[in-house]
Order: C-alpha cells, then sequence, then structure tokens
C-alpha cells in the first residue's frame, strides 16, 4: 500500500478500514542500515556543501591533487565489486565462492585505508602543506570520516566473516552478506563523490555558479 | 447502535514481523542497570535528564539572582554568568528536553502504544543510553576543569568560542564539543530504533493511521533529530579541529589581545549556518513529540475524539518538512543576503499554517468535550495557551524588521522560554502524571499535583510576561550587568527583581513534585490498570507495571484507531484499540 494511501485512510471508519497488505516487508536490520545511510548521506552532504561555500572564497587554495588517489579509489571499487560478488555466491549457494569474495571485500578495503593514510603522509610532507588552509584541513576532515565508516563497516564484515566457517545459519549470512555489499557500495558512492570534488582543484566553476554558491 | 463484524480479520490486517526473541536477564544487574528493556532504559533516560536538568535549573537562579540583585553576590562574576548562561541553555535543549521526549517517552511509549514486545534492536538501544550517560558526564565534567564550562552561549558562535578571553576557552569548549559528539551518536543508535520499531513491529491491525498521536509525534521528532544532528556533529568536529589542532574552518584571519593568530581563511557565517540547520529542526525535535503527547492527553480527558486526526498528522508531517527550510531565521543579524531574509521570513509564516492547525484542533477537540480537570489535563490545557503565547510573538520575530531591533534583547528570552521551555515542560508534567499510574502502579497525587500545576503555570507567566517589556524596553539578553544605561526605566530593575522572586518560586515548587514522585511510589493510590479509561494499548496490558515483553503470551490486535470516546451505543465512553467489533456491543469495564 503506497504512503499516500495510507495517509489518506480514515481510521475513525472501523467498518471500512479493511484488510490492507501492508508495505513490502525487508528485514528490520536491512530497514535500520537504510535510515542510517540517510543520515550518513545527510553528513556528508553538509561537508560538501560547507566545502563548496568556502571555495567559492577569492582565498580559495585548493590542496594539491595526489595521484595516489587513483590507486586508492580502483582498490575500494575492487572492493565493492569483491563484496557484490560474495552477495552473488551466496545467492546461488555457492559459499566457497562467497568465503573468497568476502575476503577479497575486506582485503581490498584494508588496501584502500592504507593507500589513505599513505596519501595523507603524502600530503604532510609537501610544501604547501598549511593546516591553516581550510581545503587542506577539509580534505583530512573529509577523508578521515570517510575512513572511520568504512572501519565501522570491517567490523560488521569482520562479525559476519567469522561466522561463514563450520555450520551456519546461511539466510542469516545471506542478510549479513547483502548488509555489508549495500553499505560498501553506498560509501564507494559517496566515496566518488568525495574524491570528485577534493580532486576538482578550482575546476567547479560552472557548479558553484548553478548552485548559486558563486 | 452496535457494530458487527462478520470476519473480523477484516478489521485487523496481519503482523508486519514475526514476533523477536527477547533476551531475558537473570540478575538484578541485568534487569535494572545493563537493561535492555525499552521500560527500563526509559527511566534510566529520564532519571538522568531530570538530573542533570535540576542542575540547570539551579544555574537559571544563579543568573537570575545577578540581574535581580547585580553585584551582591561574591561567587557570580562576569565569567561564571556567561559559563551559566550556556550551560544552563545546551543542558535544557538538548540534554533534558531531547532526551526525556526521545530517550524517555520514546522508549517506554512506542513499543508499548504499537503493540510491540520491546524496540527492535533492544542492545543497541542499551548502548544507547550508555552513550548518553557518558555524554552527560563529560558535559558536567566541564565544571570541573581548569577555567570551568564554557561561557560561550549555547550557540557556541566562533571565533569567540575557541578564543581567549571567553570563559572555558581551553578546557571547557572542548569537553562540550565531545560531549555534543557522543550525544548525537548515542541518539542516533536509539533513534535507529524508534523509527524501525514504528515502522516494523506494529502489532496485527496497527495501521500507520491507527496509531496515536503520540507515536507520530515522536517518530517524527525522531526522524527529524536524524536528520538534523550531522549539522551539529560535522560542525562540533570542525570547530574542535579549530582549537586543538589550528585548522581554520571556522576561523578567519584576525588579531586577538594584539596578536596575529595563525588561523585564516575560515568562515564564522558557516558555522551559524551550520549549527542551526541543526538548531532550528531542534525547536520541532522537542515540540513534535510535545504535540502528539497533548493531543493524547485532550483527548483521554475530554472523553473525546481528537478533532482532525487526519490532519494532525498531516500537519505533523508537513511542520517536520518546512522546519528544515526555516533555520536563517535565527541569522537575521548575521548579515546575510537580504534576499535570504526574505524568503526565510515566507517560510517561517508558512509554517505557523499547520502549526495553527493542529492548535485549532486541539481547542476543537475540547468544544463540547466532557472534559475531565484532572492534572494531565490541565497541564494540557495550560500549554496550549503557552503555545500560542510563545507561537505568537514568534510571528513577531519571525519578521526581518521586527527581529533585528528585538534580536539581541529580554525579548526573545522571554519568547522562546514561552515556546520552547515551558510549554514543553508543561507536556512533560501532564505527560508525567498521565503515564506514572502505568509506569509503577499507583496515582500521583492529586492534589500535590494540582498545587504543582497552579504554582509552576502561573509562576512561569510571573517570569516570562514581563520579560516582554523589558525586551521592547531595549534591555539586552546575555549582558551580566546593564549598570546605570539611560534608556533603561528603573521600573525595569524593580521588574527583573520580581521577575527572579517568580523564578525562585516556581523552581522551589518542582521539590513538591519530585516529593510526589517519590512519596506516591510508596504511598500512592493503586491505579489499576487503566485509571483513565483511556483506549490505546498501553492500558490494556495484563500487568501493570507492564513486565518484559509488555503483553503476556499474546500480542494485542488492534481493530480500531486511538480515540473511540463517547461512541454513540456503546456501553462505555471508550473502546480500548483491541476490543473487536462484536464485543463493542454489550462491553463494559471489566472487560478491558
Amino acid at each position: 500500500m503506497s504512503i499516500f494511501h495510507q495517509l489518506t485512510a480514515k481510521p475513525w471508519l472501523t467498518a471500512k478500514d479493511t484488510v490492507e497488505t501492508l508495505h513490502d516487508r525487508g528485514t528490520a536490520r536491512k530497514l535500520a542500515l537504510r535510515v542510517f545511510l540517510a543520515v550518513v548521506t545527510v553528513l556528508f552532504m553538509l561537508l560538501v556543501v560547507a566545502y563548496g561555500r568556502r571555495m567559492a572564497y577569492e582565498d580559495w587554495r585548493p590542496s594539491p591533487q595526489l595521484g595516489l588517489l587513483w590507486a586508492n579509489t580502483f582498490a575500494l571499487v575492487l572492493s565493492s565489486v569483491a563484496l557484490q560478488w560474495a552477495q552473488f555466491s551466496v545467492r546461488r549457494g555457492t559459499m566457497d565462492g562467497m568465503r573468497v569474495a568476502l575476503l577479497a571485500g575486506g582485503a581490498f578495503t584494508v588496501v584502500f585505508l592504507i593507500g589513505q593514510i599513505l596519501a595523507w603522509r603524502q600530503l604532510g610532507a609537501m610544501v604547501y602543506f598549511d593546516v591553516a588552509n581550510p581545503a587542506i584541513a577539509f580534505f583530512y576532515l573529509i577523508t578521515g570520516l570517510h575512513g572511520l565508516h568504512l572501519l565501522g563497516g570491517l567490523v560488521a564484515w569482520g562479525r559476519t566473516f567469522a561466522k561463514v566457517w563450520g555450520n551456519f545459519d546461511v539466510v542469516r549470512i545471506r542478510h549479513s552478506v547483502e548488509l555489508c555489499t549495500l553499505y560498501w557500495h553506498f560509501l564507494l558512492g559517496v566515496w566518488l563523490v568525495l574524491f570528485g570534488l577534493l580532486f576538482s582543484g578550482n575546476n567547479l566553476d560552472i557548479l558553484l555558479k548553478l548552485c548559486g554558491i558563486r | 447502535m452496535s457494530y458487527v463484524a462478520h470476519d473480523e480479520s477484516a478489521f485487523a490486517p496481519p503482523a508486519e514481523v514475526e514476533e523477536v526473541e527477547l533476551y531475558h536477564p537473570k540478575t538484578w544487574v541485568g534487569k535494572y542497570v545493563w537493561s535492555q528493556d525499552a521500560k527500563v532504559i526509559a527511566v534510566q533516560y529520564a532519571a538522568t535528564a531530570i538530573g542533570i536538568g535540576l542542575v540547570a535549573l539551579v544555574l537559571s537562579w544563579v543568573m537570575r539572582l545577578q540581574l535581580a540583585f547585580p553585584n551582591s553576590f561574591s561567587f557570580i562574576d562576569p565569567s561564571n554568568y556567561l559559563q551559566f548562561v550556556t550551560m544552563h541553555g545546551m543542558i535544557m535543549v538538548i540534554y533534558l528536553l531531547t532526551a526525556l521526549f526521545l530517550g524517555g517517552f520514546g522508549n517506554y511509549l512506542i513499543p508499548l502504544m504499537v503493540g510491540a514486545r520491546d524496540m527492535v534492536f533492544p542492545y543497541v538501544n542499551m548502548v544507547s543510553y550508555w552513550v548518553y550517560l557518558f555524554a552527560v558526564l563529560l558535559l558536567t565534567a566541564s565544571f570541573f576543569v581548569p577555567g570551568g564550562p564554557t561561557g560561550s552561549g549555547w550557540t557556541l558562535y566562533p571565533p569567540q568560542a575557541i578564543l581567549a578571553g571567553t570563559p572555558g576557552a581551553t578546557w571547557g569548549i572542548i569537553l562540550m564539543l565531545v560531549s555534543l559528539a557522543f550525544f548525537i551518536i548515542g541518539f542516533t543508535m536509539g533513534g535507529l530504533n524508534y523509527v524501525v520499531t514504528v515502522l516494523q513491529a506494529r502489532t496485527r491491525g496497527m495501521t500507520m493511521m491507527r496509531m496515536p498521536l503520540t507515536v507520530w509525534g515522536i517518530f517524527m521528532a525522531t526522524i527529524l533529530a536524524l536528520l538534523a544532528f550531522p549539522a551539529l556533529f560535522v560542525s562540533a568536529i570542525m570547530m574542535t579541529l579549530d582549537a586543538t589542532l589550528g585548522t581554520s574552518f571556522f576561523l578567519p584571519a584576525l588579531v586577538s589581545r594584539g596578536q596575529q593568530l595563525a588561523h585564516a581563511g575560515g568562515s564564522p557565517v558557516l558555522f551559524q549556518h551550520l549549527f542551526w540547520f541543526f538548531g532550528h529542526p531542534e525547536v520541532y525535535i522537542v515540540a513534535l513529540p510535545a504535540f502528539g503527547i497533548v493531543s493524547d492527553l485532550i483527548s483521554v480527558h475530554a472523553r473525546k475524539n481528537i478533532f482532525g486526526y487526519r490532519m494532525m498528522v498531516w500537519a505533523i508531517l508537513a511542520i517536520g518538512g518546512l522546519s528544515f527550510i526555516v533555520w536563517a531565521h535565527h541569522m537575521y543579524v548575521s548579515g546575510m543576503n537580504p534576499y535570504f531574509g526574505f524568503f526565510f521570513a515566507t517560510t517561517t509564516l508558512i509554517i505557523a499554517v499547520p502549526t495553527a492547525i493542529k492548535v485549532y484542533n486541539w481547542v476543537l477537540t475540547l468544544w463540547r468535550g466532557n472534559i475531565h480537570l484532572t492534572v494531565p489535563m490541565l497541564f494540557a490545557i495550560g500549554f496550549i495557551f503557552t503555545f500560542i503565547n510563545g507561537g505568537l510573538t514568534g510571528l513577531f520575530l519571525g519578521n526581518v524588521t521586527v527581529d533585528v531591533p528585538l534580536s539581541d534583547t529580554m525579548f526573545v528570552v522571554a519568547h522562546f522560554h514561552m515556546v520552547m521551555a515551558i510549554a514543553p515542560v508543561l507536556v512533560v508534567f501532564g505527560a508525567i502524571y498521565h503515564w506514572y499510574p502505568k509506569i509503577t502502579g499507583r496515582m500521583l497525587n492529586d492534589t500535590l499535583g494540582k498545587f504543582h500545576f497552579w504554582v509552576t503555570f502561573v509562576g512561569s507567566y510571573a517570569i516570562y510576561y514581563p520579560m516582554h517589556y523589558l525586551g521592547f524596553a531595549g534591555v539586552p539578553r546575555r549582558y551580566y550587568a546593564i549598570g546605570g544605561t539611560d534608556f533603561i526605566p528603573q521600573s525595569a530593575h524593580s521588574l527583573n527583581v520580581a521577575i527572579t522572586i517568580a523564578a525562585l518560586v516556581v523552581g522551589v515548587v518542582q521539590v513538591v513534585f519530585l516529593y510526589n514522585l517519590i512519596w506516591s511510589y510508596f504511598k500512592g493510590r493503586a491505579s489499576g490498570g487503566n485509571p483513565w479509561n483511556a483506549t490505546t494499548l498501553e492500558w490494556q496490558t495484563p500487568d501493570t507495571p507492564p513486565k518484559h515483553g509488555n503483553f503476556g503470551a499474546t500480542l494485542p490486535v488492534v481493530y480500531r484507531w486511538a480515540y473511540d470516546y463517547s461512541v454513540p451505543g456503546a456501553v462505555d465512553d471508550f473502546i480500548p484499540q483491541n476490543v473487536p467489533p462484536r464485543e463493542v456491543a454489550g462491553r463494559n469495564s471489566s472487560k478491558t
């Protein structure tokens, strides 16, 4: 039943408020994750808007572009692909494939996170490094928050990975893998937006003008 | 007239999810300390919130003493006056009202009212409370660190919040920001629970539009909080980095105490935007649960269905949506583009429409109702008066040209205390008087309750009504002392004394309330399961107080909305939500 129909129901008419097939049910965990993703979306959206507003100032000095971020992005894409493979495998019942893919997903994520730390160190060693430059500070803040979200994801991934050995409840594991996959795809999407933003230098003039910021 | 159904399942759509397996602790500590029962967590939240709220109440006394009798108290100097202002505001808004409405009432009422055994994620719910308690302890710790708590005002505006010269600019502000971050993390855990429980764990027949308005209010407020708190979270992290690592998110190049600081390029207005993107929805995070609860109190105690239920739900949704596009009406004096001011003034006036609809509907519910002037009802009616008063002055301040001269005066203090402090607190009291019998199995003392109501209600008006006049006279807010300023007449000083006396009286009378809570717990009259003859599910539990799992062996099935009061043809003047249609004609109270 659509939300519109629900909101236009007349609950005081007992006799007419007949059987309704309530909206499609996912599991509670999946719904909770989706609500959480909405919260995280707002968090990063606000950071992007704050970054964009600051870019509009005339004294904006963009942070230098780090080539390493391309490699990191590739690692995160691979982790997302691996988890998608794990989801595909668990749905088809090929548990060995699921285990390998799950392991690969976690490993690529760790590679990404190590890469991000290396990027931090690279930037810190450059002559451009100036903590008072908002672009530099935003770089650390945004990548740091994104990395923390991935770390949180790795905790859930670790709990799932620990359960896929020996006898396990396939339905439960399938749900867990699906949740991990959704979370990783989401964080990949967020990262692609952030990467575009951080790598844009000073080239978002048209976008800023479209948004009315510049 | 009687209702007869051929197939009762027609009235009760299927349950949304299978029954959950509850964790049943064996030890006292497991039941009452590390509890996963939403009802116990609710009491933990409420006790903590009220405890820290009492600290904030005492702080307000100290402020009022200074304003009425300047330079008379050696323990109040300009620095700690500002610290008290700051801590009073932040504690009351976040750590008391938000925590009490969502963590307290949300935890207690959502599962019971929607017919669930508990929250969907009880363990996360438990962690939510402990993180909240940690946040409260962090905040309290700031009273004891070098320099004391922050004195930057509850809005924590940079640059001054983190610059030398502002009280608590070293330790205090950091503790405040970290505490806020933990509060938000804790709330997010709880908030996910409230939303998912409402959407997923409703019992059979409990459609969204059969939910009591209390649940709707808390549900929508939770969604607002989940989407608004990230703004505060982001700004708290950014300001913490500015204060500790020397970043410049919010700090422009500036000279402080004759020295050029290393900061450059930050934007203080960016903080204001982020803060108020959270701050204005925060008003409704507090108000929407109050709206919902007061709707139910009025309906139950006027023995009449709520007028315009659907409109009430839509108004809650509309207010929730609009509350995200009015934030900059708090920033008319920040120097922002005047066209923004025009936009935000317009949206501010638009949000008055659904709010007014709610007020009309409350009044129309009372109209020709069988009004029982019980203590909860007194508080509910007191809320309507106070909310209208506070709302009307909001129309003043929502307009740029009126706001600019009034912005830094006591008029603003009077306005937001009427609309956001007194009004919701009256609902909190009404709700406690209403649900205390379910929580403890005993009634609160009626005489003490009425005494508490009248002194609190009349006393609040004695505090805040004159404050509007002080604002018109130009008495500034946030000032430690106004001294011998020419344009402020002597009568303003006299009013200040009168306000302070009223504030002290209102504060002291809360002791009567606390005494009533404790005395009634041991000596109060036994309440029975449904002392108010109410229809909603929390009053239909087999045990009072409800045991873990709430509803005994089987969950209730819901056949009707929550407002079947004084239905023509029915024997009683109320029909509980779980009474099937065939039982309506001949049922009496004993069947509840």
